[in-house]
């Protein structure tokens, strides 16, 4: 078993009882946080860490239990008490005002002034630059939030905690937002801050980052601790099993794909992003019938431009999309949305999804108006209905009924929703974008074992992630993005995680021209 | 030595990077003192006439502006602006009336306007109730409040607030008179722009009002009371649009008439938003809303070019609209605004 250390623990929560409504949240959770140690709290969405953690912020107070830093209880009854205690947090969330620059939010709320009225904005400066320096955090302190990429966010946000001489340091699924490369940083930087005695409690459900940085594991489900562990004792599948509370296929198993006709032809497509540069660059793809195509890439190499191009969504400067040999370039989405393309979109919440309406809305969002579900300009309710109905049963989606409205949902059961209705107008195409991003280990499985299923079935998906993992599990062919320009192109068995990886970061693959 | 030097170098530039940045205000400026000069063919009078009634002209939209303002930092819009200013036009005239004092008279009005920015923070704030709504219940109770305690043939027993000539300064030609011999509440305008102005972008209470307009839960994390903040902002906001009611009263009109704020609080609002949420840049919007009512009431007094009297009378408001669309640009308002703040 692992051992108990004799010291007084930084932070422990016991006993720990909050309910929202009839809905139990923490039941008796008990959480013991070292001095220098990291300490993963892993547990799929909803399993109640959120919730802990913002008791031992002082976000919400605990129905009951007790909470004590340094072995002292403690009352935290808001987040200035958590603060004045030394426990920091930086949020899934960031809560960071996005006008401000990175010295003014890291000072917010302490700021040096000058006879308590006048703002010092040079000493807020040099703290920032002499915290960056000790912890390795360089942050450009004169530079506007939201300017920064979200890495360089999350930095100003350990950067704050740090400035409150935070040694208890809380981070809400830190890596949900970030890229691979981000990922690691982060880690470093974990890594370092607790070696300077920083106890770290590390919220998260991606189980390879548990095992590369956590010094002990706490897994909770369902709102209770089911056990505690440390990496030696345990591995990805153990801790998947613990966490879900079944055995978990993490890779889902498929045969070779048997590619037909080619359904997406892409040919030289140049397009712009936002702010008129080109994010897409004389790239061609093509994907068939009855395969998947992967496309790996750093985030921000006109991923997001390409998918929107294709789908219809943005304008398209030069090239031609092809979709079963006719042209749809230029076509409005639902024309192309017709014609048989299916879109996961990467940002579910805005363009996925219309959060106020119900999950039976949402569920015939691409075909509301027409037969069946319309007639003659009025909607037919009780199709609706019972369609919505037979979707929420075939994809398992968790819902109290088909009228709820669809921002209740938690994210794997928004994603299964709109995979549903994606999948069931009988699509021809699927272009898919970060299709399981931030979801729970349990509807990643579902998720990915539907594409497979559909990829089976005949349907072409144009696989687009910047998960490696998910690229490397589901694609029969990858091709890396960079840049705007599909690097290489082929077949997964050809390709390796390292030599992705490096293309995905310098762009250029040391194998001989073909 | 050095380092006085490297500061003048700083001040230097500090000074040519705020001249860039208003460059535009700078030309609009000489373009209408020059128009100006044209319509008064340098008749003195006539111009000191015209830039003198801008300023007044101003000065309610002004305060007006600086209310909305400090309302909307901290993300509590407040249409009720034209409410607070009436309200407090009349508060402040019944009591300078009754006591026969100007000075009690003006901070009544302000004591009243602070009352009506801490009802508007009650219902927006303290209740959670839609912003847009309690600034309408603030504007539609101060249009009856005021209608049914109006008392007709009330006079100042002292009559209204008079000139205070700042020494030679008010002999100077032209900007003597429209600068240096105007009355309190005017003077007192001229200097809350740039007291609001530092106040919001120097201080530590303008660095938290700014964060808890754009993002008050991050406020909130790091110890700032949103709520706190928003009342103090409204309530401070409401004395300057009480201000601005006892200006009109006490110092412009020197009686209460039913109405008597005619618009002028919306046209605040709209400073505001021209003026991009900044005390310099809404005074700007406001001498170029007060320059046209100005040269419009100039026109009327005096037979100028009657030829053409609409053509002419046309002319500043063109060159508002132009200006106003052709520089003010994209503004943004801050994130938060609109939205009632809870914790859980």
């Amino acid at each position: 078993m692992s051992q108990v250390s004799e010291a007084t623990p930084a932070l422990e929560a016991i006993g720990i009882h909050k309910r929202f409504g009839g809905v139990v949240a923490n039941d008796d959770v008990n959480l013991r946080v070292e001095k220098g140690r990291i300490h993963a709290l892993l547990g799929e969405n909803g399993a109640g860490k959120s919730t802990l953690v913002n008791i031992l912020f002082g976000l919400y107070r605990a129905d009951r239990g007790e909470v004590r830093v340094a072995g002292e209880v403690v009352n935290l009854g808001r987040p200035r008490d958590a603060i004045d205690r030394g426990i920091g947090m930086v949020h899934q969330h960031f809560q960071l005002v996005p006008v401000l620059t990175v010295a003014e939010n890291v000072v917010l709320g302490d700021e040096p002034s000058r006879s308590h009225t006048m703002f010092d904005f040079g000493a807020a400066r040099r703290a920032v630059q002499e915290l960056g320096e000790r912890y390795g955090l360089e942050v450009d302190p004169e530079a506007v939030v939201e300017d920064l990429p979200v890495g360089t966010q999350q930095r100003v946000e350990i950067l704050r905690s740090l400035y409150r001489r935070a040694d208890v340091l809380i981070l809400d699924e830190p890596t949900a937002v970030l890229t691979p490369q981000e990922t690691d940083q982060l880690l470093e930087v974990l890594r370092g801050l607790a070696d300077q005695g920083v106890a770290i409690v590390f919220i998260t459900h991606k189980l390879r980052e548990v095992l590369a940085i956590a010094d002990e594991v706490t897994v909770m489900r369902d709102g209770r601790v089911v056990g505690s562990t440390t990496p030696g004792e345990t591995d990805e599948a153990g801790l998947a099993e613990m966490m879900v509370g079944r055995s978990v296929v993490l890779r889902v198993s498929k045969t070779p794909a048997s590619p037909a006709a080619t359904v997406l032809r892409v040919n030289d497509l140049c397009v712009d992003d936002d702010r008129g540069l080109r994010a897409v660059n004389e790239l061609s793809l093509e994907v068939r019938a009855g395969e998947i195509l992967g496309v790996a890439g750093v985030e921000g190499n006109g991923q997001r431009e390409l998918v929107e191009a294709v789908t219809g969504l943005r304008s398209v400067v030069s090239g031609i999309v092809e979709m079963d040999g006719h042209n749809i370039t230029g076509l409005s989405p639902r024309q192309i949305s017709e014609l048989g393309m299916a879109h996961i979109p990467e940002n579910r919440e805005k363009h996925g999804l219309v959060g106020a309406h119900s999950v039976a809305d949402n569920l015939v969002l691409n075909q509301y108006y027409r037969a069946p579900f319309a007639r003659r300009g009025f909607r037919r309710m009780d199709t609706v209905t019972e369609h919505s109905r037979s979707l929420v049963a075939d994809y398992d989606i968790r819902t109290p009924d088909v009228f709820t409205p669809a921002r209740a949902l938690s994210g794997g059961n928004k994603q299964k929703t709109i995979a549903a209705r994606e999948f069931s107008q009988g699509a021809r195409l699927l272009v898919a974008a970060q299709p399981t991003r931030g979801i729970d280990v349990g509807s990643i499985e579902f998720v990915h074992q539907q594409l497979i299923d559909q990829r089976d079935r005949g349907l072409a998906v144009l696989l687009i992630s910047a998960e490696l993992d998910e690229i490397l599990s589901l694609s029969d062919r990858i091709g890396v993005i960079y840049g705007g320009r599909l690097v290489v192109v082929a077949d997964a068995s050809d390709l390796d995680r390292i030599r992705i990886g490096r293309i995905m970061t310098t762009g250029s693959h040391d194998t001989p021209a073909t | 030595m050095g380092l006085v030097m490297a500061d003048d170098a700083k001040h230097r530039n500090v000074l040519a990077a705020i001249v860039y940045r208003l460059r535009w205000w700078l030309v609009t400026g000489a373009l209408l003192v020059a128009f100006t000069l044209w319509t008064g063919e340098f008749h003195q009078a006539q111009t000191t006439a015209i830039l003198a009634s801008t300023l007044r002209h101003s000065t309610p939209l002004v305060l007006g502006a600086l209310c909305g303002m400090l309302g909307e930092r901290s993300g509590v819009i407040n249409i009720g602006i034209e409410g607070q200013m009436l309200m407090s036009a009349w508060g402040g005239f019944m009591v300078a009336s009754a006591t026969g004092d100007l000075l009690i008279g003006v901070l009544a009005g302000v004591a009243v306007g602070m009352l009506m920015g801490a009802v508007l923070a009650g219902i927006s704030v303290g209740l959670r109730g839609d912003q847009i709504i309690a600034g309408t219940v603030l504007n539609i109770a101060a249009i009856g409040i005021t209608s049914f305690f109006f008392t007709q043939g009330r006079t100042l027993p002292s009559g209204k607030l008079r000139p205070i000539r700042l020494g030679p300064l008010a002999d100077l030609p032209v900007a003597g008179r429209v600068l240096f011999s105007n009355k309190p509440i005017t003077y007192l305008t001229l200097l809350l722009v740039p007291v609001v102005w530092f106040g919001l972008f120097r201080t530590t209470w303008g660095l938290r009002t700014r964060a808890v307009g754009e993002h008050p839960s991050a406020a909130e994390t790091v110890g700032i009371s949103v709520v706190g903040m928003r009342y103090l902002n409204l309530i401070l906001g409401g004395g300057i649009a009480g201000l601005a009611g006892a200006y009109l009263s006490l110092e412009a009109v020197g009686s209460f008439e039913r109405g008597m704020t005619n618009g002028k609080g919306f046209v605040a609002l709209a400073v505001m938003i021209f003026g991009r949420w900044n005390p310099i840049g809404a005074w700007g919007a406001a001498l170029l809303f007060g320059y046209a009512s100005a040269v419009q009431t100039q026109f009327q007094f005096r037979d100028w070019l009657t030829s053409d009297p609409q053509f002419v009378g046309m002319i500043p408001f063109v060159v508002t609209i132009v200006v106003l669309a052709g520089f003010v640009g994209r503004a943004r308002p801050p994130a938060s605004i609109g939205q009632p703040y809870s914790r859980e």
